[in-house]
């Protein structure tokens, strides 16, 4: 009965969900339609930090380099071969990536499962560590696969970056995409696996007294992550179009955590509210960044100011309201 | 059941416990006591693999099918059949106390955590079985009301029942219990000592516990270990632990 209740509200929102991003996707101009789709791009990146950060309580700031490999990988496996000679002019791509076209999903699954295998490896020796000590290593790890970004010519075309990516990005990618992580993220911690991960966050000791093994299970929400974040990078290279190494920095992380911290750590409905809002809030602040003509005086504009704000609302949250400004009781 | 062999556990010069030996048999109920910092939660902690002993040995089921646990993981020791409940409350907090309960039941899952999220019909299956034992597990303890609250929400006694029932739920064979009266008004006290021998009839355990209250220890226990500066200076039945002169001394002093 409960679950009926559920199943149907679910639908319902499903359906009002389609209905208005098919009017959206009507009437918008394309600057909006891509703020919309920055929307759902968002919504993944925000639970997939959420998954690491809130639930299972690992403080990880490798995201951005997570997304680094799956915007990668979309990139060049997308892009059709004359397109990389034009962008391969210092140093031609390697050639088994030469002549390689796939069609967008494959792709963008490749890039969840690129991400998602280094989140694996660089997981194991890395998980061993806590908290703070975590955050540093998977800091330097984004930090490592920027700069390899950088220098490996032959394959990501280095510091000039990938430009003429398919734009295959859509509403319905970027949306579809987020629904199926928001549904994938409500069973996940709806089920045994998700609560263990909730376990752990709570109190490691007695986590594993009760027989969690805190290894697994730690890697297993880290990989799931990092699998995200893949597609949603790859997603985000397929909406701009143009990718370099430099937009993988630590100011993409302090975005998304952004999203989560606002949000709340540890809950769903919050980071999907928090990242549309934040992503308007960022495309709609823009005015903070030019200069300001008040009458009497004249403000000249600092770029990046609106980042100001958002850093000052960080603070506020995490000082007055730390569950968050989004999560229920 | 469970037989620790001439263990000693040092933290650099400090030796917490110094050739411990006991042996715990199957379907008793054992007291460990001894004066404040005598070593007691190291014991427990080196038993649940939360320190690996300097020395010594820690077999668990001695006899046919006998196992070396010595410096397992805590997890891999909990799966053996040996859980435990803490001296300061570890519940998951922020949690409900239903999920507290559910989530010791976790390490014997079987489906994996594809057909969890999937919801495959074995997933289903095994959810209900686990919700279940939860349910009854909660109703045991006298928390079926407060299934939906949060763990920290409720009262002392009944944080220290629910990590009892959380600790069942992992389906123990050996059962510790980290002064599982501390901080209980008499009533409760006696309330819980037949809570401890009911438990150990219907699920068969085995208990072993660390208390203070001298009431709980020669009320419900069949054996006792004293010790004092991490060794064994007494061990027996309750009324040769109450005459025994080093058992005197080491609370008392000597005159």
């Amino acid at each position: 009965m409960k679950i009926n209740n559920r199943f149907k509200k679910s639908l319902s929102m499903l359906i009002i969900t389609i209905v208005v991003l098919f009017i959206l996707n009507k009437v918008l101009d394309d600057y909006k339609l891509r703020v919309l789709n920055l929307c759902g791009i968002y919504i993944i990146l925000g639970l997939s930090m959420n998954l690491i950060n809130g639930f299972t309580g690992l403080f990880s700031l490798g995201h951005a380099g997570f997304m680094a490999i799956g915007a990668y990988t979309v990139a060049i496996l997308t892009m059709p071969a004359p397109m990389k000679e034009m962008n391969f002019f210092m140093k031609p791509i390697v050639p088994f990536l030469a002549n390689i076209e796939w069609s967008f999903f494959p792709a963008l699954m490749m890039g969840g499962v690129m991400a998602g295998l280094f989140g694996f490896l660089i997981g194991a020796p890395v998980l061993r560590l806590t908290d703070d000590y975590l955050a540093i290593a998977t800091l330097g790890f984004a930090e490592i696969i920027r700069v390899v970004f950088t220098n490996t010519q032959s394959i990501t075309n280095g510091a000039l970056g990938l430009k003429g990516i398919p734009a295959s990005t859509n509403v319905w990618w970027s949306w579809g995409l987020a629904l199926v992580t928001i549904l994938f993220m409500t069973f996940l911690m709806e089920g045994s696996y998700g609560k263990a991960f909730n376990a752990i966050r709570e109190d490691e000791i007695a986590a594993r007294s009760m027989g969690i093994n805190l290894f697994t299970h730690k890697v297993m929400s880290f990989t799931f992550g990092s699998f995200l974040a893949g597609v949603g990078g790859g997603l985000l290279a397929a909406l701009l179009g143009t990718i370099d190494p430099n937009m993988f920095r630590i100011v993409l992380t302090f975005n998304i955590l952004l999203i989560v911290v606002l949000g709340g750590l540890g809950s769903i409905k919050g980071s999907v509210v928090s990242a549309i809002i934040v992503t308007i809030a960022m495309e709609a602040l823009r005015f903070l960044d030019e200069s300001i003509n008040l009458g009497f005086v004249k403000l000249e504009g600092v770029a990046g100011m609106r980042m100001v704000i958002f850093s000052i609302i960080l603070m506020a949250v995490v000082i007055f309201r730390k569950e968050g400004l989004l999560k229920e009781n | 059941m469970l037989k620790i062999e001439n263990m000693t556990m040092r933290f650099g010069g400090v030796v917490a416990a110094n050739k411990f030996n006991a042996d715990i048999e199957k379907g008793q109920i054992v007291g460990l006591i001894g004066p404040n910092g005598a070593g007691k939660t190291t014991i427990f902690n080196v038993i649940t693999g939360v320190y690996r002993p300097t020395e010594g040995k820690i077999i668990f089921n001695p006899g046919e099918e006998e196992q070396d646990i010595t410096g397992l993981r805590p997890d891999e020791i909990a799966k053996l059949g040996i859980c435990r409940t803490f001296q300061n409350i570890r519940l998951f907090k922020e949690l409900s106390v239903l999920d507290n309960v559910f989530i010791g039941n976790h390490l014997r899952i079987e489906s994996n955590v594809f057909s969890s999220i999937l919801k495959f019909p074995n997933y289903r299956k095994e959810e209900k079985m686990m919700l279940e034992k939860s349910l009854y597990l909660l109703e045991k303890v006298g928390l079926e009301d407060e299934k939906d609250g949060k763990a920290h929400s409720l009262p002392y006694g009944k944080q220290r029942r629910l990590e009892i029932a959380r600790a069942l739920a992992t389906e123990p064979k050996l059962l510790l219990l980290d002064e599982p009266a501390a901080g209980m008004n008499p009533q409760e006290t006696r309330e819980l000592m037949e809570f401890i021998k009911d438990i150990k009839d219907e699920f068969e355990l085995t208990i072993f516990l660390i208390e203070h209250h001298m009431e709980v220890v020669m009320g419900i226990c069949e054996e006792i270990l004293v010790l004092d500066h991490g060794s064994l200076i007494a061990q027996g039945d309750p009324e040769s632990i109450q005459t025994d002169s080093n058992v005197i001394e080491a609370y008392l002093g000597v005159e």
